[in-house]
């Protein structure tokens, strides 16, 4: 917090104190959405959603240098980097011989977890799971920043 | 082979848009990237364009799931040369634009140039494979939505104002398409074009017209039918110059495509939607013309001409006959390559004069004589002289108009030929005032803030290259006229006799 | 399949009333309505896929395909439209605000032949915004 958010008198304790309690949990709510995607209600458009809604409530306790200081990255990265991956998955399926966005499924035993099933889908997900949450970003940082002058 | 090729023009302008957006402060690899992403989607198009042509409609089903469950790409002689053509007008204004960005160093395009127009290439992409109601939808969207970025790309009051009737607009447009598939769903239960083409037959005759003239008023809205097109003079002239190219190329020609596309599929054989699209015809070639003959902007004339022009293939589509659709088919690839070339050029000459108006201008050919022969071709070819490519575009839309011999289809004929000497007259104003007369004063520039640089001597040779070969291009259309006519056809035959489509799309057994 | 009275009455009202927002001045007013517009489009996408039913995921009914199951495409076809109109809706706003900063109004502007009308005759346009008046 700077001098300058403190002098502010619009600001509320009882937001600030709420948003720091839940800011994580959100996040953490919005990846496990986007996990439990492929066969149950979720993917990674909500979960991006949910974490972009994250994002939002620390906007508006901290403004956007705060979320500068939670995101340290260009939000286009995250945006730019999603589409790629989600672009790329829908790709990879002509290298095993597969029409283009066909999904595969690969079931992993490991050591702790036990049998774990992974689709291709994944990884698409996640790409459009980074697209929201950099447009989100975006949308605060540049919307948010004319808002504020 | 196939399998990759034919959705090979969508993912790549996609993931060079992704790898754009990553290399938003590297502006020298963003072109190089976006250069060679568009350069490898018009490889694609032109194998695809042959493929079809030699072997008939190839069909990608995406995912892997049949149709008409998955979303399947077809790409038949129509919509492989569209696309061909349209990647080639890409590519073009993409060196235009580039060129003019290189020239004007730190005062470029801004950095969301490039990822846009690598989406508004992928939205085209789309929208002319897609056999599939509702991709069609996505198709408009993604270029739509990359087409409201470029339009305000300076966000500067005229953009934003105009941008606001654009993006309105259009947004009204999108609304009543996802009612259209809404309906379309509802009565045949299913959006994919060749099993909705199958079902509709057992639709209600009344069904199936409202569902037509539904689809028609969402379509005319994009492709700036009468009286629906009053957005696009408005909106297209404030947007940069290879901005307004492109637009003025391809956007409206993507609405004239879903037209085609979908009355010959869903809708053959209507006498009241031929009707129809014939009055439209004329309304909008007459209306076009006349609002571009009292313009005093650049811009703003040719945006009129654009409206005019859409009147043409509309024509050929509503004579509902091989050689009208033929017609409209080469029409399509006609303006597509004029239309762009006029804007190339009258940015250009902006650039040159520092005004885009017409009274503040003139002296044109004593100070720059290559933008004259630059502008002079693609003009008389808009115009319809002989032996350019309007002519030849023209001359079957007539024909194909007088052999009908209806009373409605040679009034068409008859306004045609009107269109054709007022839009002589039209570029003729446009000569004599920019061209013509004595020197005037170059107009220094007004908003040093934005992208566009006006009233310098300094055309980058890039520009000028980009605009030189779009002219060439145009030039080419007359030569390879025959089989360029004959390939038309055949795709014309195609979309008449539906159901090879139909069979290509189902597979065999239906 | 049988209509829904509740949904038809419903997609009127958001048609209706989208529609008379859309043709206001005000452009909050247009977003809001284009919004309702679409809401308006999405509930009919919806209503053509027929009556709720079961969750149609393979296996999960006893009847085969179809039997009882809800029709999930109509249901795919509105997350796309929504997840459209989001976009579009933000940016729109955007261009809203934009416009309000470079005018100081929340107000459609004139276009540039309302202006030439406008400038021709101005003592027969009185209410006519003229281009002088908004330096």
């Amino acid at each position: 917090m700077t001098t300058s958010e403190r002098a502010d008198p619009s600001r509320s304790v009882v937001l600030e104190t709420a948003v720091r309690l839940v800011f994580h949990t959100v996040l953490v709510f919005g990846v496990y959405l986007l996990f439990a995607g492929h066969n149950q209600p979720g993917g990674g458009f909500v979960g991006g959603l949910v974490a972009g809604c994250a994002f939002v409530l620390r906007y508006a306790v901290t403004g956007r240098e705060g979320i500068g200081r939670a995101v340290p990255v260009d939000p286009v990265l995250p945006l730019g980097a999603g589409l790629l991956l989600a672009g790329v998955t829908g790709a990879a399926a002509w290298l095993l011989d597969g029409q283009f966005l066909e999904s595969g499924k690969v079931e992993l035993d490991l050591p702790v977890l036990g049998v774990v099933k992974a689709t291709s889908a994944l990884p698409f997900d996640t790409g459009v799971f980074l697209v929201v949450v950099g447009l989100v970003l975006l949308v605060l940082r540049t919307l948010g920043a004319e808002a504020e002058q | 082979m196939t399998r990759v090729l034919v959705p090979l023009p969508v993912v790549l302008p996609l993931l060079a848009a992704a790898l754009n957006v990553l290399l938003v402060r590297r502006q020298s690899l963003q072109r190089v990237v976006s250069v060679l992403a568009l350069g490898g989607v018009l490889a694609t198009a032109v194998l695809l364009l042959r493929e079809a042509d030699r072997s008939g409609a190839t069909v990608v089903q995406l995912g892997g799931w049949a149709a008409p469950a998955g979303i399947s790409l077809v790409a038949d002689r129509l919509s492989t040369l569209l696309l061909a053509v349209s990647s080639g007008v890409l590519l073009a204004v993409l060196l235009y634009a580039v060129g003019q960005g290189i020239t004007d160093g730190r005062r470029t395009t801004p950095a969301v140039f490039h990822p846009c127009y690598l989406v508004l290439s992928a939205g085209i992409a789309m929208a002319f494979l897609t056999g599939d109601l509702f991709n069609l939808f996505v198709a408009f969207e993604v270029m739509l939505v990359a087409s409201y970025v470029l339009i305000t790309l300076d966000g500067n009051g005229p953009q934003v104002r105009a941008g606001m009737t654009y993006v309105v607009t259009s947004l009204v447009a999108s609304v009543l398409f996802v009612t259209a598939v809404g309906l379309v769903y509802a009565a045949t239960g299913t959006v994919n074009l060749a099993d909705a083409a199958v079902r509709l037959q057992d639709v209600p005759e009344g069904v199936r017209l409202a569902l037509g003239l539904t689809l028609l008023v969402v379509f005319g809205i994009k492709a700036a039918v009468f009286p629906l097109f009053s957005w696009l003079p408005d909106s297209y002239p404030t947007a940069p110059s290879p901005v307004t190219a492109v637009f003025a190329g391809l956007l409206t020609k993507v609405g004239v495509y879903a037209i085609l596309r979908t009355q010959t599929l869903l809708f053959p054989g209507s006498p009241v939607l031929s009707r129809v699209l014939l009055v439209l015809a004329v309304l909008t070639m007459v209306v076009g013309i006349l609002g571009a003959l009292v313009q005093d902007d650049l811009k703003r004339l040719l945006s009129f001409t654009i409206v005019s022009h859409i009147g043409y293939m509309l024509l050929g589509l509503g004579l509902a006959s091989t050689a009208g659709l033929a017609g409209a088919v080469l029409y399509t690839v006609h303006h597509i390559v004029v239309q762009t070339t006029l804007f190339l050029v009258a940015g250009l000459v902006e650039r040159r004069s520092g005004t885009g108006s017409l009274r503040r201008s003139g002296g044109m050919q004593q100070v720059a004589p290559v933008l004259a022969v630059l502008y002079l071709l693609p003009a008389l070819s808009l115009a319809g002289i002989p032996p350019l490519s309007g002519f030849v575009a023209k001359l079957p839309l007539l024909q194909a108009g007088l052999a009908d011999g209806g009373a409605l289809a040679l009034t068409a004929v008859a306004a045609a030929v009107l269109t054709s000497l007022l839009t002589l007259y039209a570029v003729g104003l446009l000569w004599s005032e920019v061209f013509w007369g004595p020197v005037a004063d170059v107009v220094p520039d007004a908003d040093r803030t934005d992208s566009v640089v006006v009233g310098t001597a300094r055309t980058p040779r890039l520009m000028l290259v980009a605009a030189a070969a779009a002219v060439v291009a145009g030039l080419a259309i007359p030569v390879l006229a025959g089989p360029l006519y004959a390939l038309s056809e055949r795709a014309a035959e195609d979309l008449v006799a539906r159901d090879a489509y139909v069979s290509a799309v189902l597979g065999d057994g239906r | 399949m049988t209509g829904n009275l509740t949904l038809a009455l419903l997609i009127g009202v958001l048609y209706g009333v989208g529609t008379y927002l859309l043709l206001q001045r005000t452009l909050t007013r247009v977003v809001i309505g284009l919004g309702l517009m679409s809401h308006g489009a999405n509930l009919l996408l919806l209503a053509a896929g027929g009556s709720a039913g079961a969750v149609p995921f393979a296996g999960s009914t006893d009847g085969g395909a179809g039997a009882g199951t809800a029709d999930p495409l109509p249901q795919a076809m509105v997350l796309t439209a929504i997840v459209i109109t989001f976009g579009v809706t933000a940016f729109l706003l955007a261009l809203a605000f934009r416009s309000w900063l470079l005018t100081g109004e929340d107000a459609v502007q004139d276009d540039v032949e309302d202006r030439r009308i406008a400038a021709l005759e101005p003592e027969e346009h009185p209410h006519a915004a003229r281009p002088e008046d908004e330096a």
